[in-house]
């Protein structure tokens, strides 16, 4: 019993999903379903707050390699938490949205994490172009195409690339660097994307049936079937 | 010195440059920097020539070491937002369409915008988000704000925020409830948008700010996509505008257009050029290319001068890696 209840669980959720969809009379049913996500998520939230104190407190404890950022984790959470929760300066007292203006928690999201976080992605730039520099060899011939290709891609979206093919006449225009740019995202680039979004959408297909009719069971903890 | 005290004194330098840059910049002493024409090419020529004598050394033998290409992506990314230079944008076809669907609105349209991202894209979404905001604003039309992600609302307050300081924008007198409404977050990724095709307030029964979605008079008589003219959505990844178009566009039939990241557009051209997706702005250039159709100068045309001199750097550091590549046998290994 103990795999033919989620067996069956799977079963009839993901028939009942599939003919809500083609079905009209049955279209409330599935969008009714949907509420179930959102229960769900609330027990999420729980459970992604409660291991990461699990995780952090565990390594705390044990004084693993890094601990000391685990300290940082963990009293930013609770400092949040607590700010969240207490709704601590708050203009509108404990009734008032969590998010208004001026209170301690959306200061903090303006002046801390705002800014935090920006800097990490901003980051970014010193690792692509570090990896650019160290990386993009035209070691051979594919090599060669994806260098060429990211060559036109960084120029043509800068208008660098506009003065750098200026002097192409007006006739040869697609040779300008921003138009093979745009030929570049138009053409190979949608061939490709196209080409993995099918291929996601028959895996996706491909593994729903397999979960509906209970081949795949890898999510039951069982991995034999 | 052990590498550990390098990388403390190193981290020490840069959050003390950190600090100040930040009190020079609340305190109001940065906004009138600026550095004059000559000042400026004196700088793109110093570190064009820089970059020349790497070149040069770099076929002679000597590499550099990344340190060097990570200080000169920091010169080439901050040095430009000083700098008085403007630069020709050219508009692309999916830019086009995004600020036309707006101009075809008529006034009292209801757009619906959602903010799909957190702080971390907002460098180049949040500027895509205040001009289109703006535009909307102009226009007349009546914006409903939500999000996906649990810091867009909180994205888009800060875009309102900003654009109202306007005169422009104070002048139009613009009031909450009745031009502009923000719902708030909303869990459940695709499920929201699905929910909301037959009934918005399933979805936000109060708004951002606690309000009762009934007492609000722009959403009131919003019942679902069919009430809604337009759609943009500023995304940074999943959920985002594939969601949106897979289930409001491609279910419902929402008129949707799409601001991204640079490193998230590529993949919705297949939306794009299938007529799915109706326009499509691709990361600070296709801000800054909003911005110009818009006409009004905001932040995507101010860094769009720092992308392109990162660009051309990297670019150039390309090619010295490549020189170095093929000068030592196509084996050394930088």
């Amino acid at each position: 019993m103990r795999r033919q209840i989620p067996l069956f669980i799977t079963f009839f959720v993901g028939t009942l999903l599939i003919f809500s969809v083609f079905i009209p009379p049955m279209e409330t049913w599935g969008e009714d379903f949907t509420l179930f996500f959102d229960i769900i998520a609330v027990f999420a939230f729980f459970l992604g707050g409660g291991n990461l104190m699990r995780v952090h407190f565990n390594k705390l404890t044990r004084r693993k390699q890094d601990w000391t950022y685990s300290i940082v984790t963990l009293a930013g959470f609770f400092f949040m938490l607590v700010l969240g929760l207490l709704k601590i300066g708050n203009p509108g007292g404990i009734a008032a949205s969590v998010t208004a203006e001026g209170s301690w928690f959306q200061t903090m999201f303006n002046d801390v994490l705002n800014p935090l976080q920006s800097t990490m992605y901003a980051l970014l730039a010193f690792f692509v172009a570090s990896a650019s520099y160290r990386a993009f060899r035209a070691k051979n011939r594919e090599a060669t195409i994806l260098l060429v290709a990211a060559f036109i891609i960084l120029l043509g979206r800068t208008p660098f690339g506009m003065y750098l093919t200026a002097w192409v006449p007006e006739s040869f225009s697609v040779l300008q660097i921003p138009n093979l740019a745009i030929w570049i995202m138009n053409s190979p680039n949608l061939a490709g994307q196209r080409a993995i979004i099918i291929g996601i959408g028959l895996g996706v297909v491909s593994m729903s049936m397999r979960l509906i009719l209970g081949i795949e069971r890898t999510y039951l903890g069982d991995d034999s079937g | 010195m052990s590498t550990r005290a390098k990388e403390l004194i190193t981290i020490a330098i840069i959050a003390v440059f950190s600090v100040v840059i930040y009190i020079l910049k609340i305190t109001g002493v940065m906004t009138g920097i600026e550095f004059s024409g000559t000042v400026s090419t004196i700088i793109i020529i110093a570190i064009f020539l820089a970059l020349l004598v790497i070149l040069i050394r770099t076929l002679r033998g000597h590499l550099v070491d990344r340190r060097t290409v990570f200080l000169f992506i920091a010169f080439s990314v901050a040095l430009p937002l000083l700098m008085n230079i403007s630069q020709k944008i050219t508009v692309s076809g999916e830019v086009e369409q995004v600020y036309n669907a707006v101009i075809d609105l008529q006034p009292g349209s209801r757009v619906l915008v959602s903010f799909d991202y957190d702080p971390a894209s907002a460098p180049e979404l949040q500027p895509m988000a205040e001009s289109f905001l703006r535009l909307c604003f102009m226009r007349d039309l009546k914006v409903i704000v939500m999000g996906l992600w649990p810091q867009g609302p909180q994205q888009a307050e800060l875009a309102m925020s900003t654009i109202l300081e306007d005169d422009e924008m104070k002048a139009k007198n613009i009031k909450y409830g009745i031009d502009y409404v923000n719902l708030g977050y909303q869990a459940g990724n695709e499920f929201v948008v699905q929910r909301m095709g037959s009934d918005f307030k399933s979805m936000f029964r109060k708004d951002y700010s606690g309000r009762a979605y009934d007492d609000l008079p722009l959403v009131k008589n919003v019942k679902n996509f069919s009430n809604i003219d337009y759609s943009f959505n500023l995304s940074a990844g999943y959920p985002g505008t594939q969601e949106w178009v897979q289930v409001a566009v491609d279910r419902y039939g929402l008129k949707m257009g799409g601001g991204n990241t640079a490193v998230q557009a590529p993949m919705m051209y297949t939306y794009l050029n299938a007529g799915q997706l109706e326009g499509l702005l691709g990361g600070m250039s296709g801000g800054a290319e909003f911005e110009y159709l818009a006409n009004f100068t905001g932040k995507a045309t101010k860094y769009m001068l720092s992308q392109s001199f990162a660009h051309m750097v990297v670019v150039a550091f390309i090619i010295i890696g490549n020189a170095a590549f093929f000068r030592s046998g196509r084996e050394k290994k930088l």
